[in-house]
């Protein structure tokens, strides 16, 4: 082996063993510290924690609201990435820039933009308030926060991809008799739908964890309007970290199953190729 | 009439005119190129005939029906994409069975129909593959095999080689004749590659600028150019500027002068010579009808020597056959002879009727 040769391999090495380092000592050993933790008293115990009526419900509220959410952020994201991409109007950058504002925004003044708008002494929660619909501090207050904080998932996982999708594709269709019904069934939507999978994916990911902006919206009350990320919190605040592993280890385990979930994705979709 | 007809199509995006009120027609079962440089609205054209595009004016009559108003989905044409457009989430059978499924044909029918294309386009096996898994070669006749499972009456091709390397594309352009004289459908490919289109279509329809400049079959576009455009777009071809003066043609910059056959008794400053290579004979010696000239330079190319010369202050290509180059064994430097075959005049035409006429029953110009 040449010297040069030999350095590069040396530099090299030195360069993956540092990468290494940093991703066990940030990532992995976070991730195996909490397991341990949680089943250092037994699976029966673990199973125990998970299922009281409050934890229990908690992790059925956050994954019930979350899928909500979801199939919201599904359509109305989709149809903004089509209509940023296929139609002209006035100030169109700056709307598409508006996209990711609930990236920046910290998610507590979320929360607050949400209470201030719709709250009980809002216009808005007046209204409904009579109609007897509580907005805030209930299960609509909680999908909104939801549906603000991850709005730009799917737009954004969407519109790369319809932005490269060829037009000649849809005027193939046409030529070949197709309706605009059929192209996009058929056409535009296999082609996006693995994009538009990845987005959801991600938002559903982000929801499930979101802390910041529901404590404020939700209420909180146990059994009624409490998610997980709450229930976590209430627990180690009152020094039950025991009782709240639980709960966060059935979230750290939906994680993994939504990253491999993507993971199965893109290797699905890569099998059309470019 | 059957056939494809254009009637003074008119398109124009913004300030810009793509066509330019262009008509032509193309007969039942003949395969007819669009020949033109990039830019030249001839793409454009091919799809105002599909109803991609809709024109500002003019018809188009497909198999005898005005069909300007049908929408593309109801104009019944096979139509293959440059960069083929092939569904790329679905197998090659899936693509080639999306029209007979839009059509909701019987399943035993599509499976037949679709079995038949790929045994004619010769993917016997690639059913189940991804347009990903195919070749560039492979993908354009699934995109053919698509396009022709409704059973168009008329079949659209934009650039059908373009994107394919120059051996898979000589195949596929001579494959392709053979299917049309097959299926025999009427079809309209957009080239910019005059060998494609002397090569495979009964008739060419040159248009530069979004105009129609020659409709003609191989033979009159290349032989008889009815403009200088025509002249220096289809085949490589040389210009020499020149003067007539009575009986004669003088080249600008020297002496020299070819004689007329005829004696014209005319005068006439600035034409243009267009002169093929291969009517460039080089000779030894001198004759009435024989320039001199410089050899600045031969190269070999294969079955053929190409020759550059110098007369007066032009410079010009011979194609010399290899026979008469070991015949000779020019030098490079050496003085020659040439003697021009056949040659077109243009610009004469413009401004003086007279010798526009003259030189018209002389055959000089077209």
């Amino acid at each position: 082996m040449n010297k040069g040769l030999k350095r590069f391999v040396k530099g090299d090495l030195t360069v993956r063993g540092i990468a290494l380092f940093y991703i066990g000592l940030l990532i992995i050993l976070p991730v195996i510290a909490i397991t341990t933790e949680a089943f250092k008293g037994g699976i029966p115990n673990l199973w125990k924690q998970i299922t009281l009526p409050q934890a229990l419900f908690s992790l059925k509220f956050t994954f019930i609201i979350a899928l909500i959410m979801l199939v919201i952020n599904i359509i109305t994201g989709t149809a903004t990435a089509w209509v940023l991409v296929r139609y002209d109007f006035p100030l169109k950058k700056t709307i598409n820039a508006l996209i990711d504002i609930p990236f920046a925004i910290p998610t507590v003044v979320t929360g607050m933009m949400l209470i201030v708008l719709c709250g009980p002494r809002s216009l808005i929660g007046d209204f409904f308030g009579k109609h007897g619909i509580e907005i805030i501090y209930n299960k609509p207050g909680i999908i909104l926060a939801l549906i603000f904080v991850t709005f730009p998932f799917v737009v954004r996982s969407v519109q790369p991809v319809l932005i490269e999708m060829e037009r000649d594709m849809e005027e193939a269709a046409q030529t070949l008799g197709a309706s605009k019904f059929k192209i996009f069934f058929h056409i535009v939507l296999p082609t996006i739908f693995p994009s538009v999978l990845t987005g959801a994916a991600l938002s559903f990911s982000r929801a499930l964890g979101e802390f910041g902006s529901i404590v404020i919206v939700a209420g909180n009350i146990p059994m009624k309007t409490q998610v997980a990320s709450v229930y976590i919190y209430g627990e180690i605040e009152s020094a039950n970290i025991q009782s709240g592993l639980g709960t966060a280890v059935v979230l750290l385990l939906s994680s993994f199953i939504v990253l491999i979930f993507l993971n199965f994705i893109q290797r699905w979709s890569n099998k059309y190729g470019k | 009439m059957s056939g494809i007809m254009v009637k003074n199509i008119t398109k124009k995006f913004g300030d810009f005119v793509a066509v330019n009120n262009v008509s032509f027609d193309v007969r039942e079962g003949e395969l007819a190129a669009l020949l033109g440089p990039s830019g030249s609205g001839k793409s454009t054209l091919l799809r105002v005939i599909a109803g991609l595009e809709n024109p500002d004016m003019g018809q188009i009559f497909l198999t005898g029906k005005d069909v300007t108003p049908l929408r593309t989905q109801k104009r019944n044409v096979g139509f293959v994409f440059q960069h083929y457009a092939l569904f790329k989430h679905m197998t090659v059978e899936k693509n080639i069975a999306f029209g007979l499924e839009i059509q909701k044909k019987d399943k035993k029918e599509i499976k037949q129909k679709v079995e038949e294309l790929i045994d004619l386009v010769k993917l016997n096996g690639y059913n189940k593959h991804y347009p990903s898994q195919l070749s560039g070669g492979q993908r354009q006749r699934v995109a053919l095999a698509r396009a022709l499972a409704t059973e168009p009456k008329v079949l659209l091709l934009d650039e059908p080689f373009g994107s394919l390397d120059a051996k898979v594309r000589k195949n596929l352009a001579q494959w392709i004749r053979d299917l049309h004289s097959r299926v025999n459908v009427t079809s309209v490919f957009v080239t910019h590659d005059q060998n494609e289109a002397i090569e495979i279509s009964d008739k060419i329809i040159v248009i530069n600028r979004g105009k129609v400049e020659q409709i003609g079959n191989a033979t009159d576009v290349y032989e008889h150019p009815k403009s200088k455009f025509v002249a220096s777009f289809v085949g490589n071809v040389n210009v020499i500027n020149a003067n007539i003066k009575k009986n004669y043609i003088v080249i600008t910059g020297t002496k020299e002068k070819i004689q007329f056959k005829e004696k014209t008794g005319i005068n006439f400053q600035n034409i243009v010579l267009l002169i093929r290579p291969e009517d460039i004979i080089i000779k030894d010696n001198s004759t009435e009808d024989t320039v001199p000239c410089i050899i600045n330079g031969i190269y070999y190319r294969g079955s053929f020597y190409e020759v550059d010369l110098k007369v007066g202050t032009n410079n010009v290509k011979s194609l010399v056959p290899k026979e008469n180059f070991f015949k000779f064994e020019w030098q490079k430097g050496e003085k020659v002879y040439v003697r021009f075959r056949k040659f077109k005049i243009f610009e004469a035409s413009e401004g003086h009727k007279k010798v526009h006429e003259m030189l018209k029953q002389l055959g000089y110009i077209e």
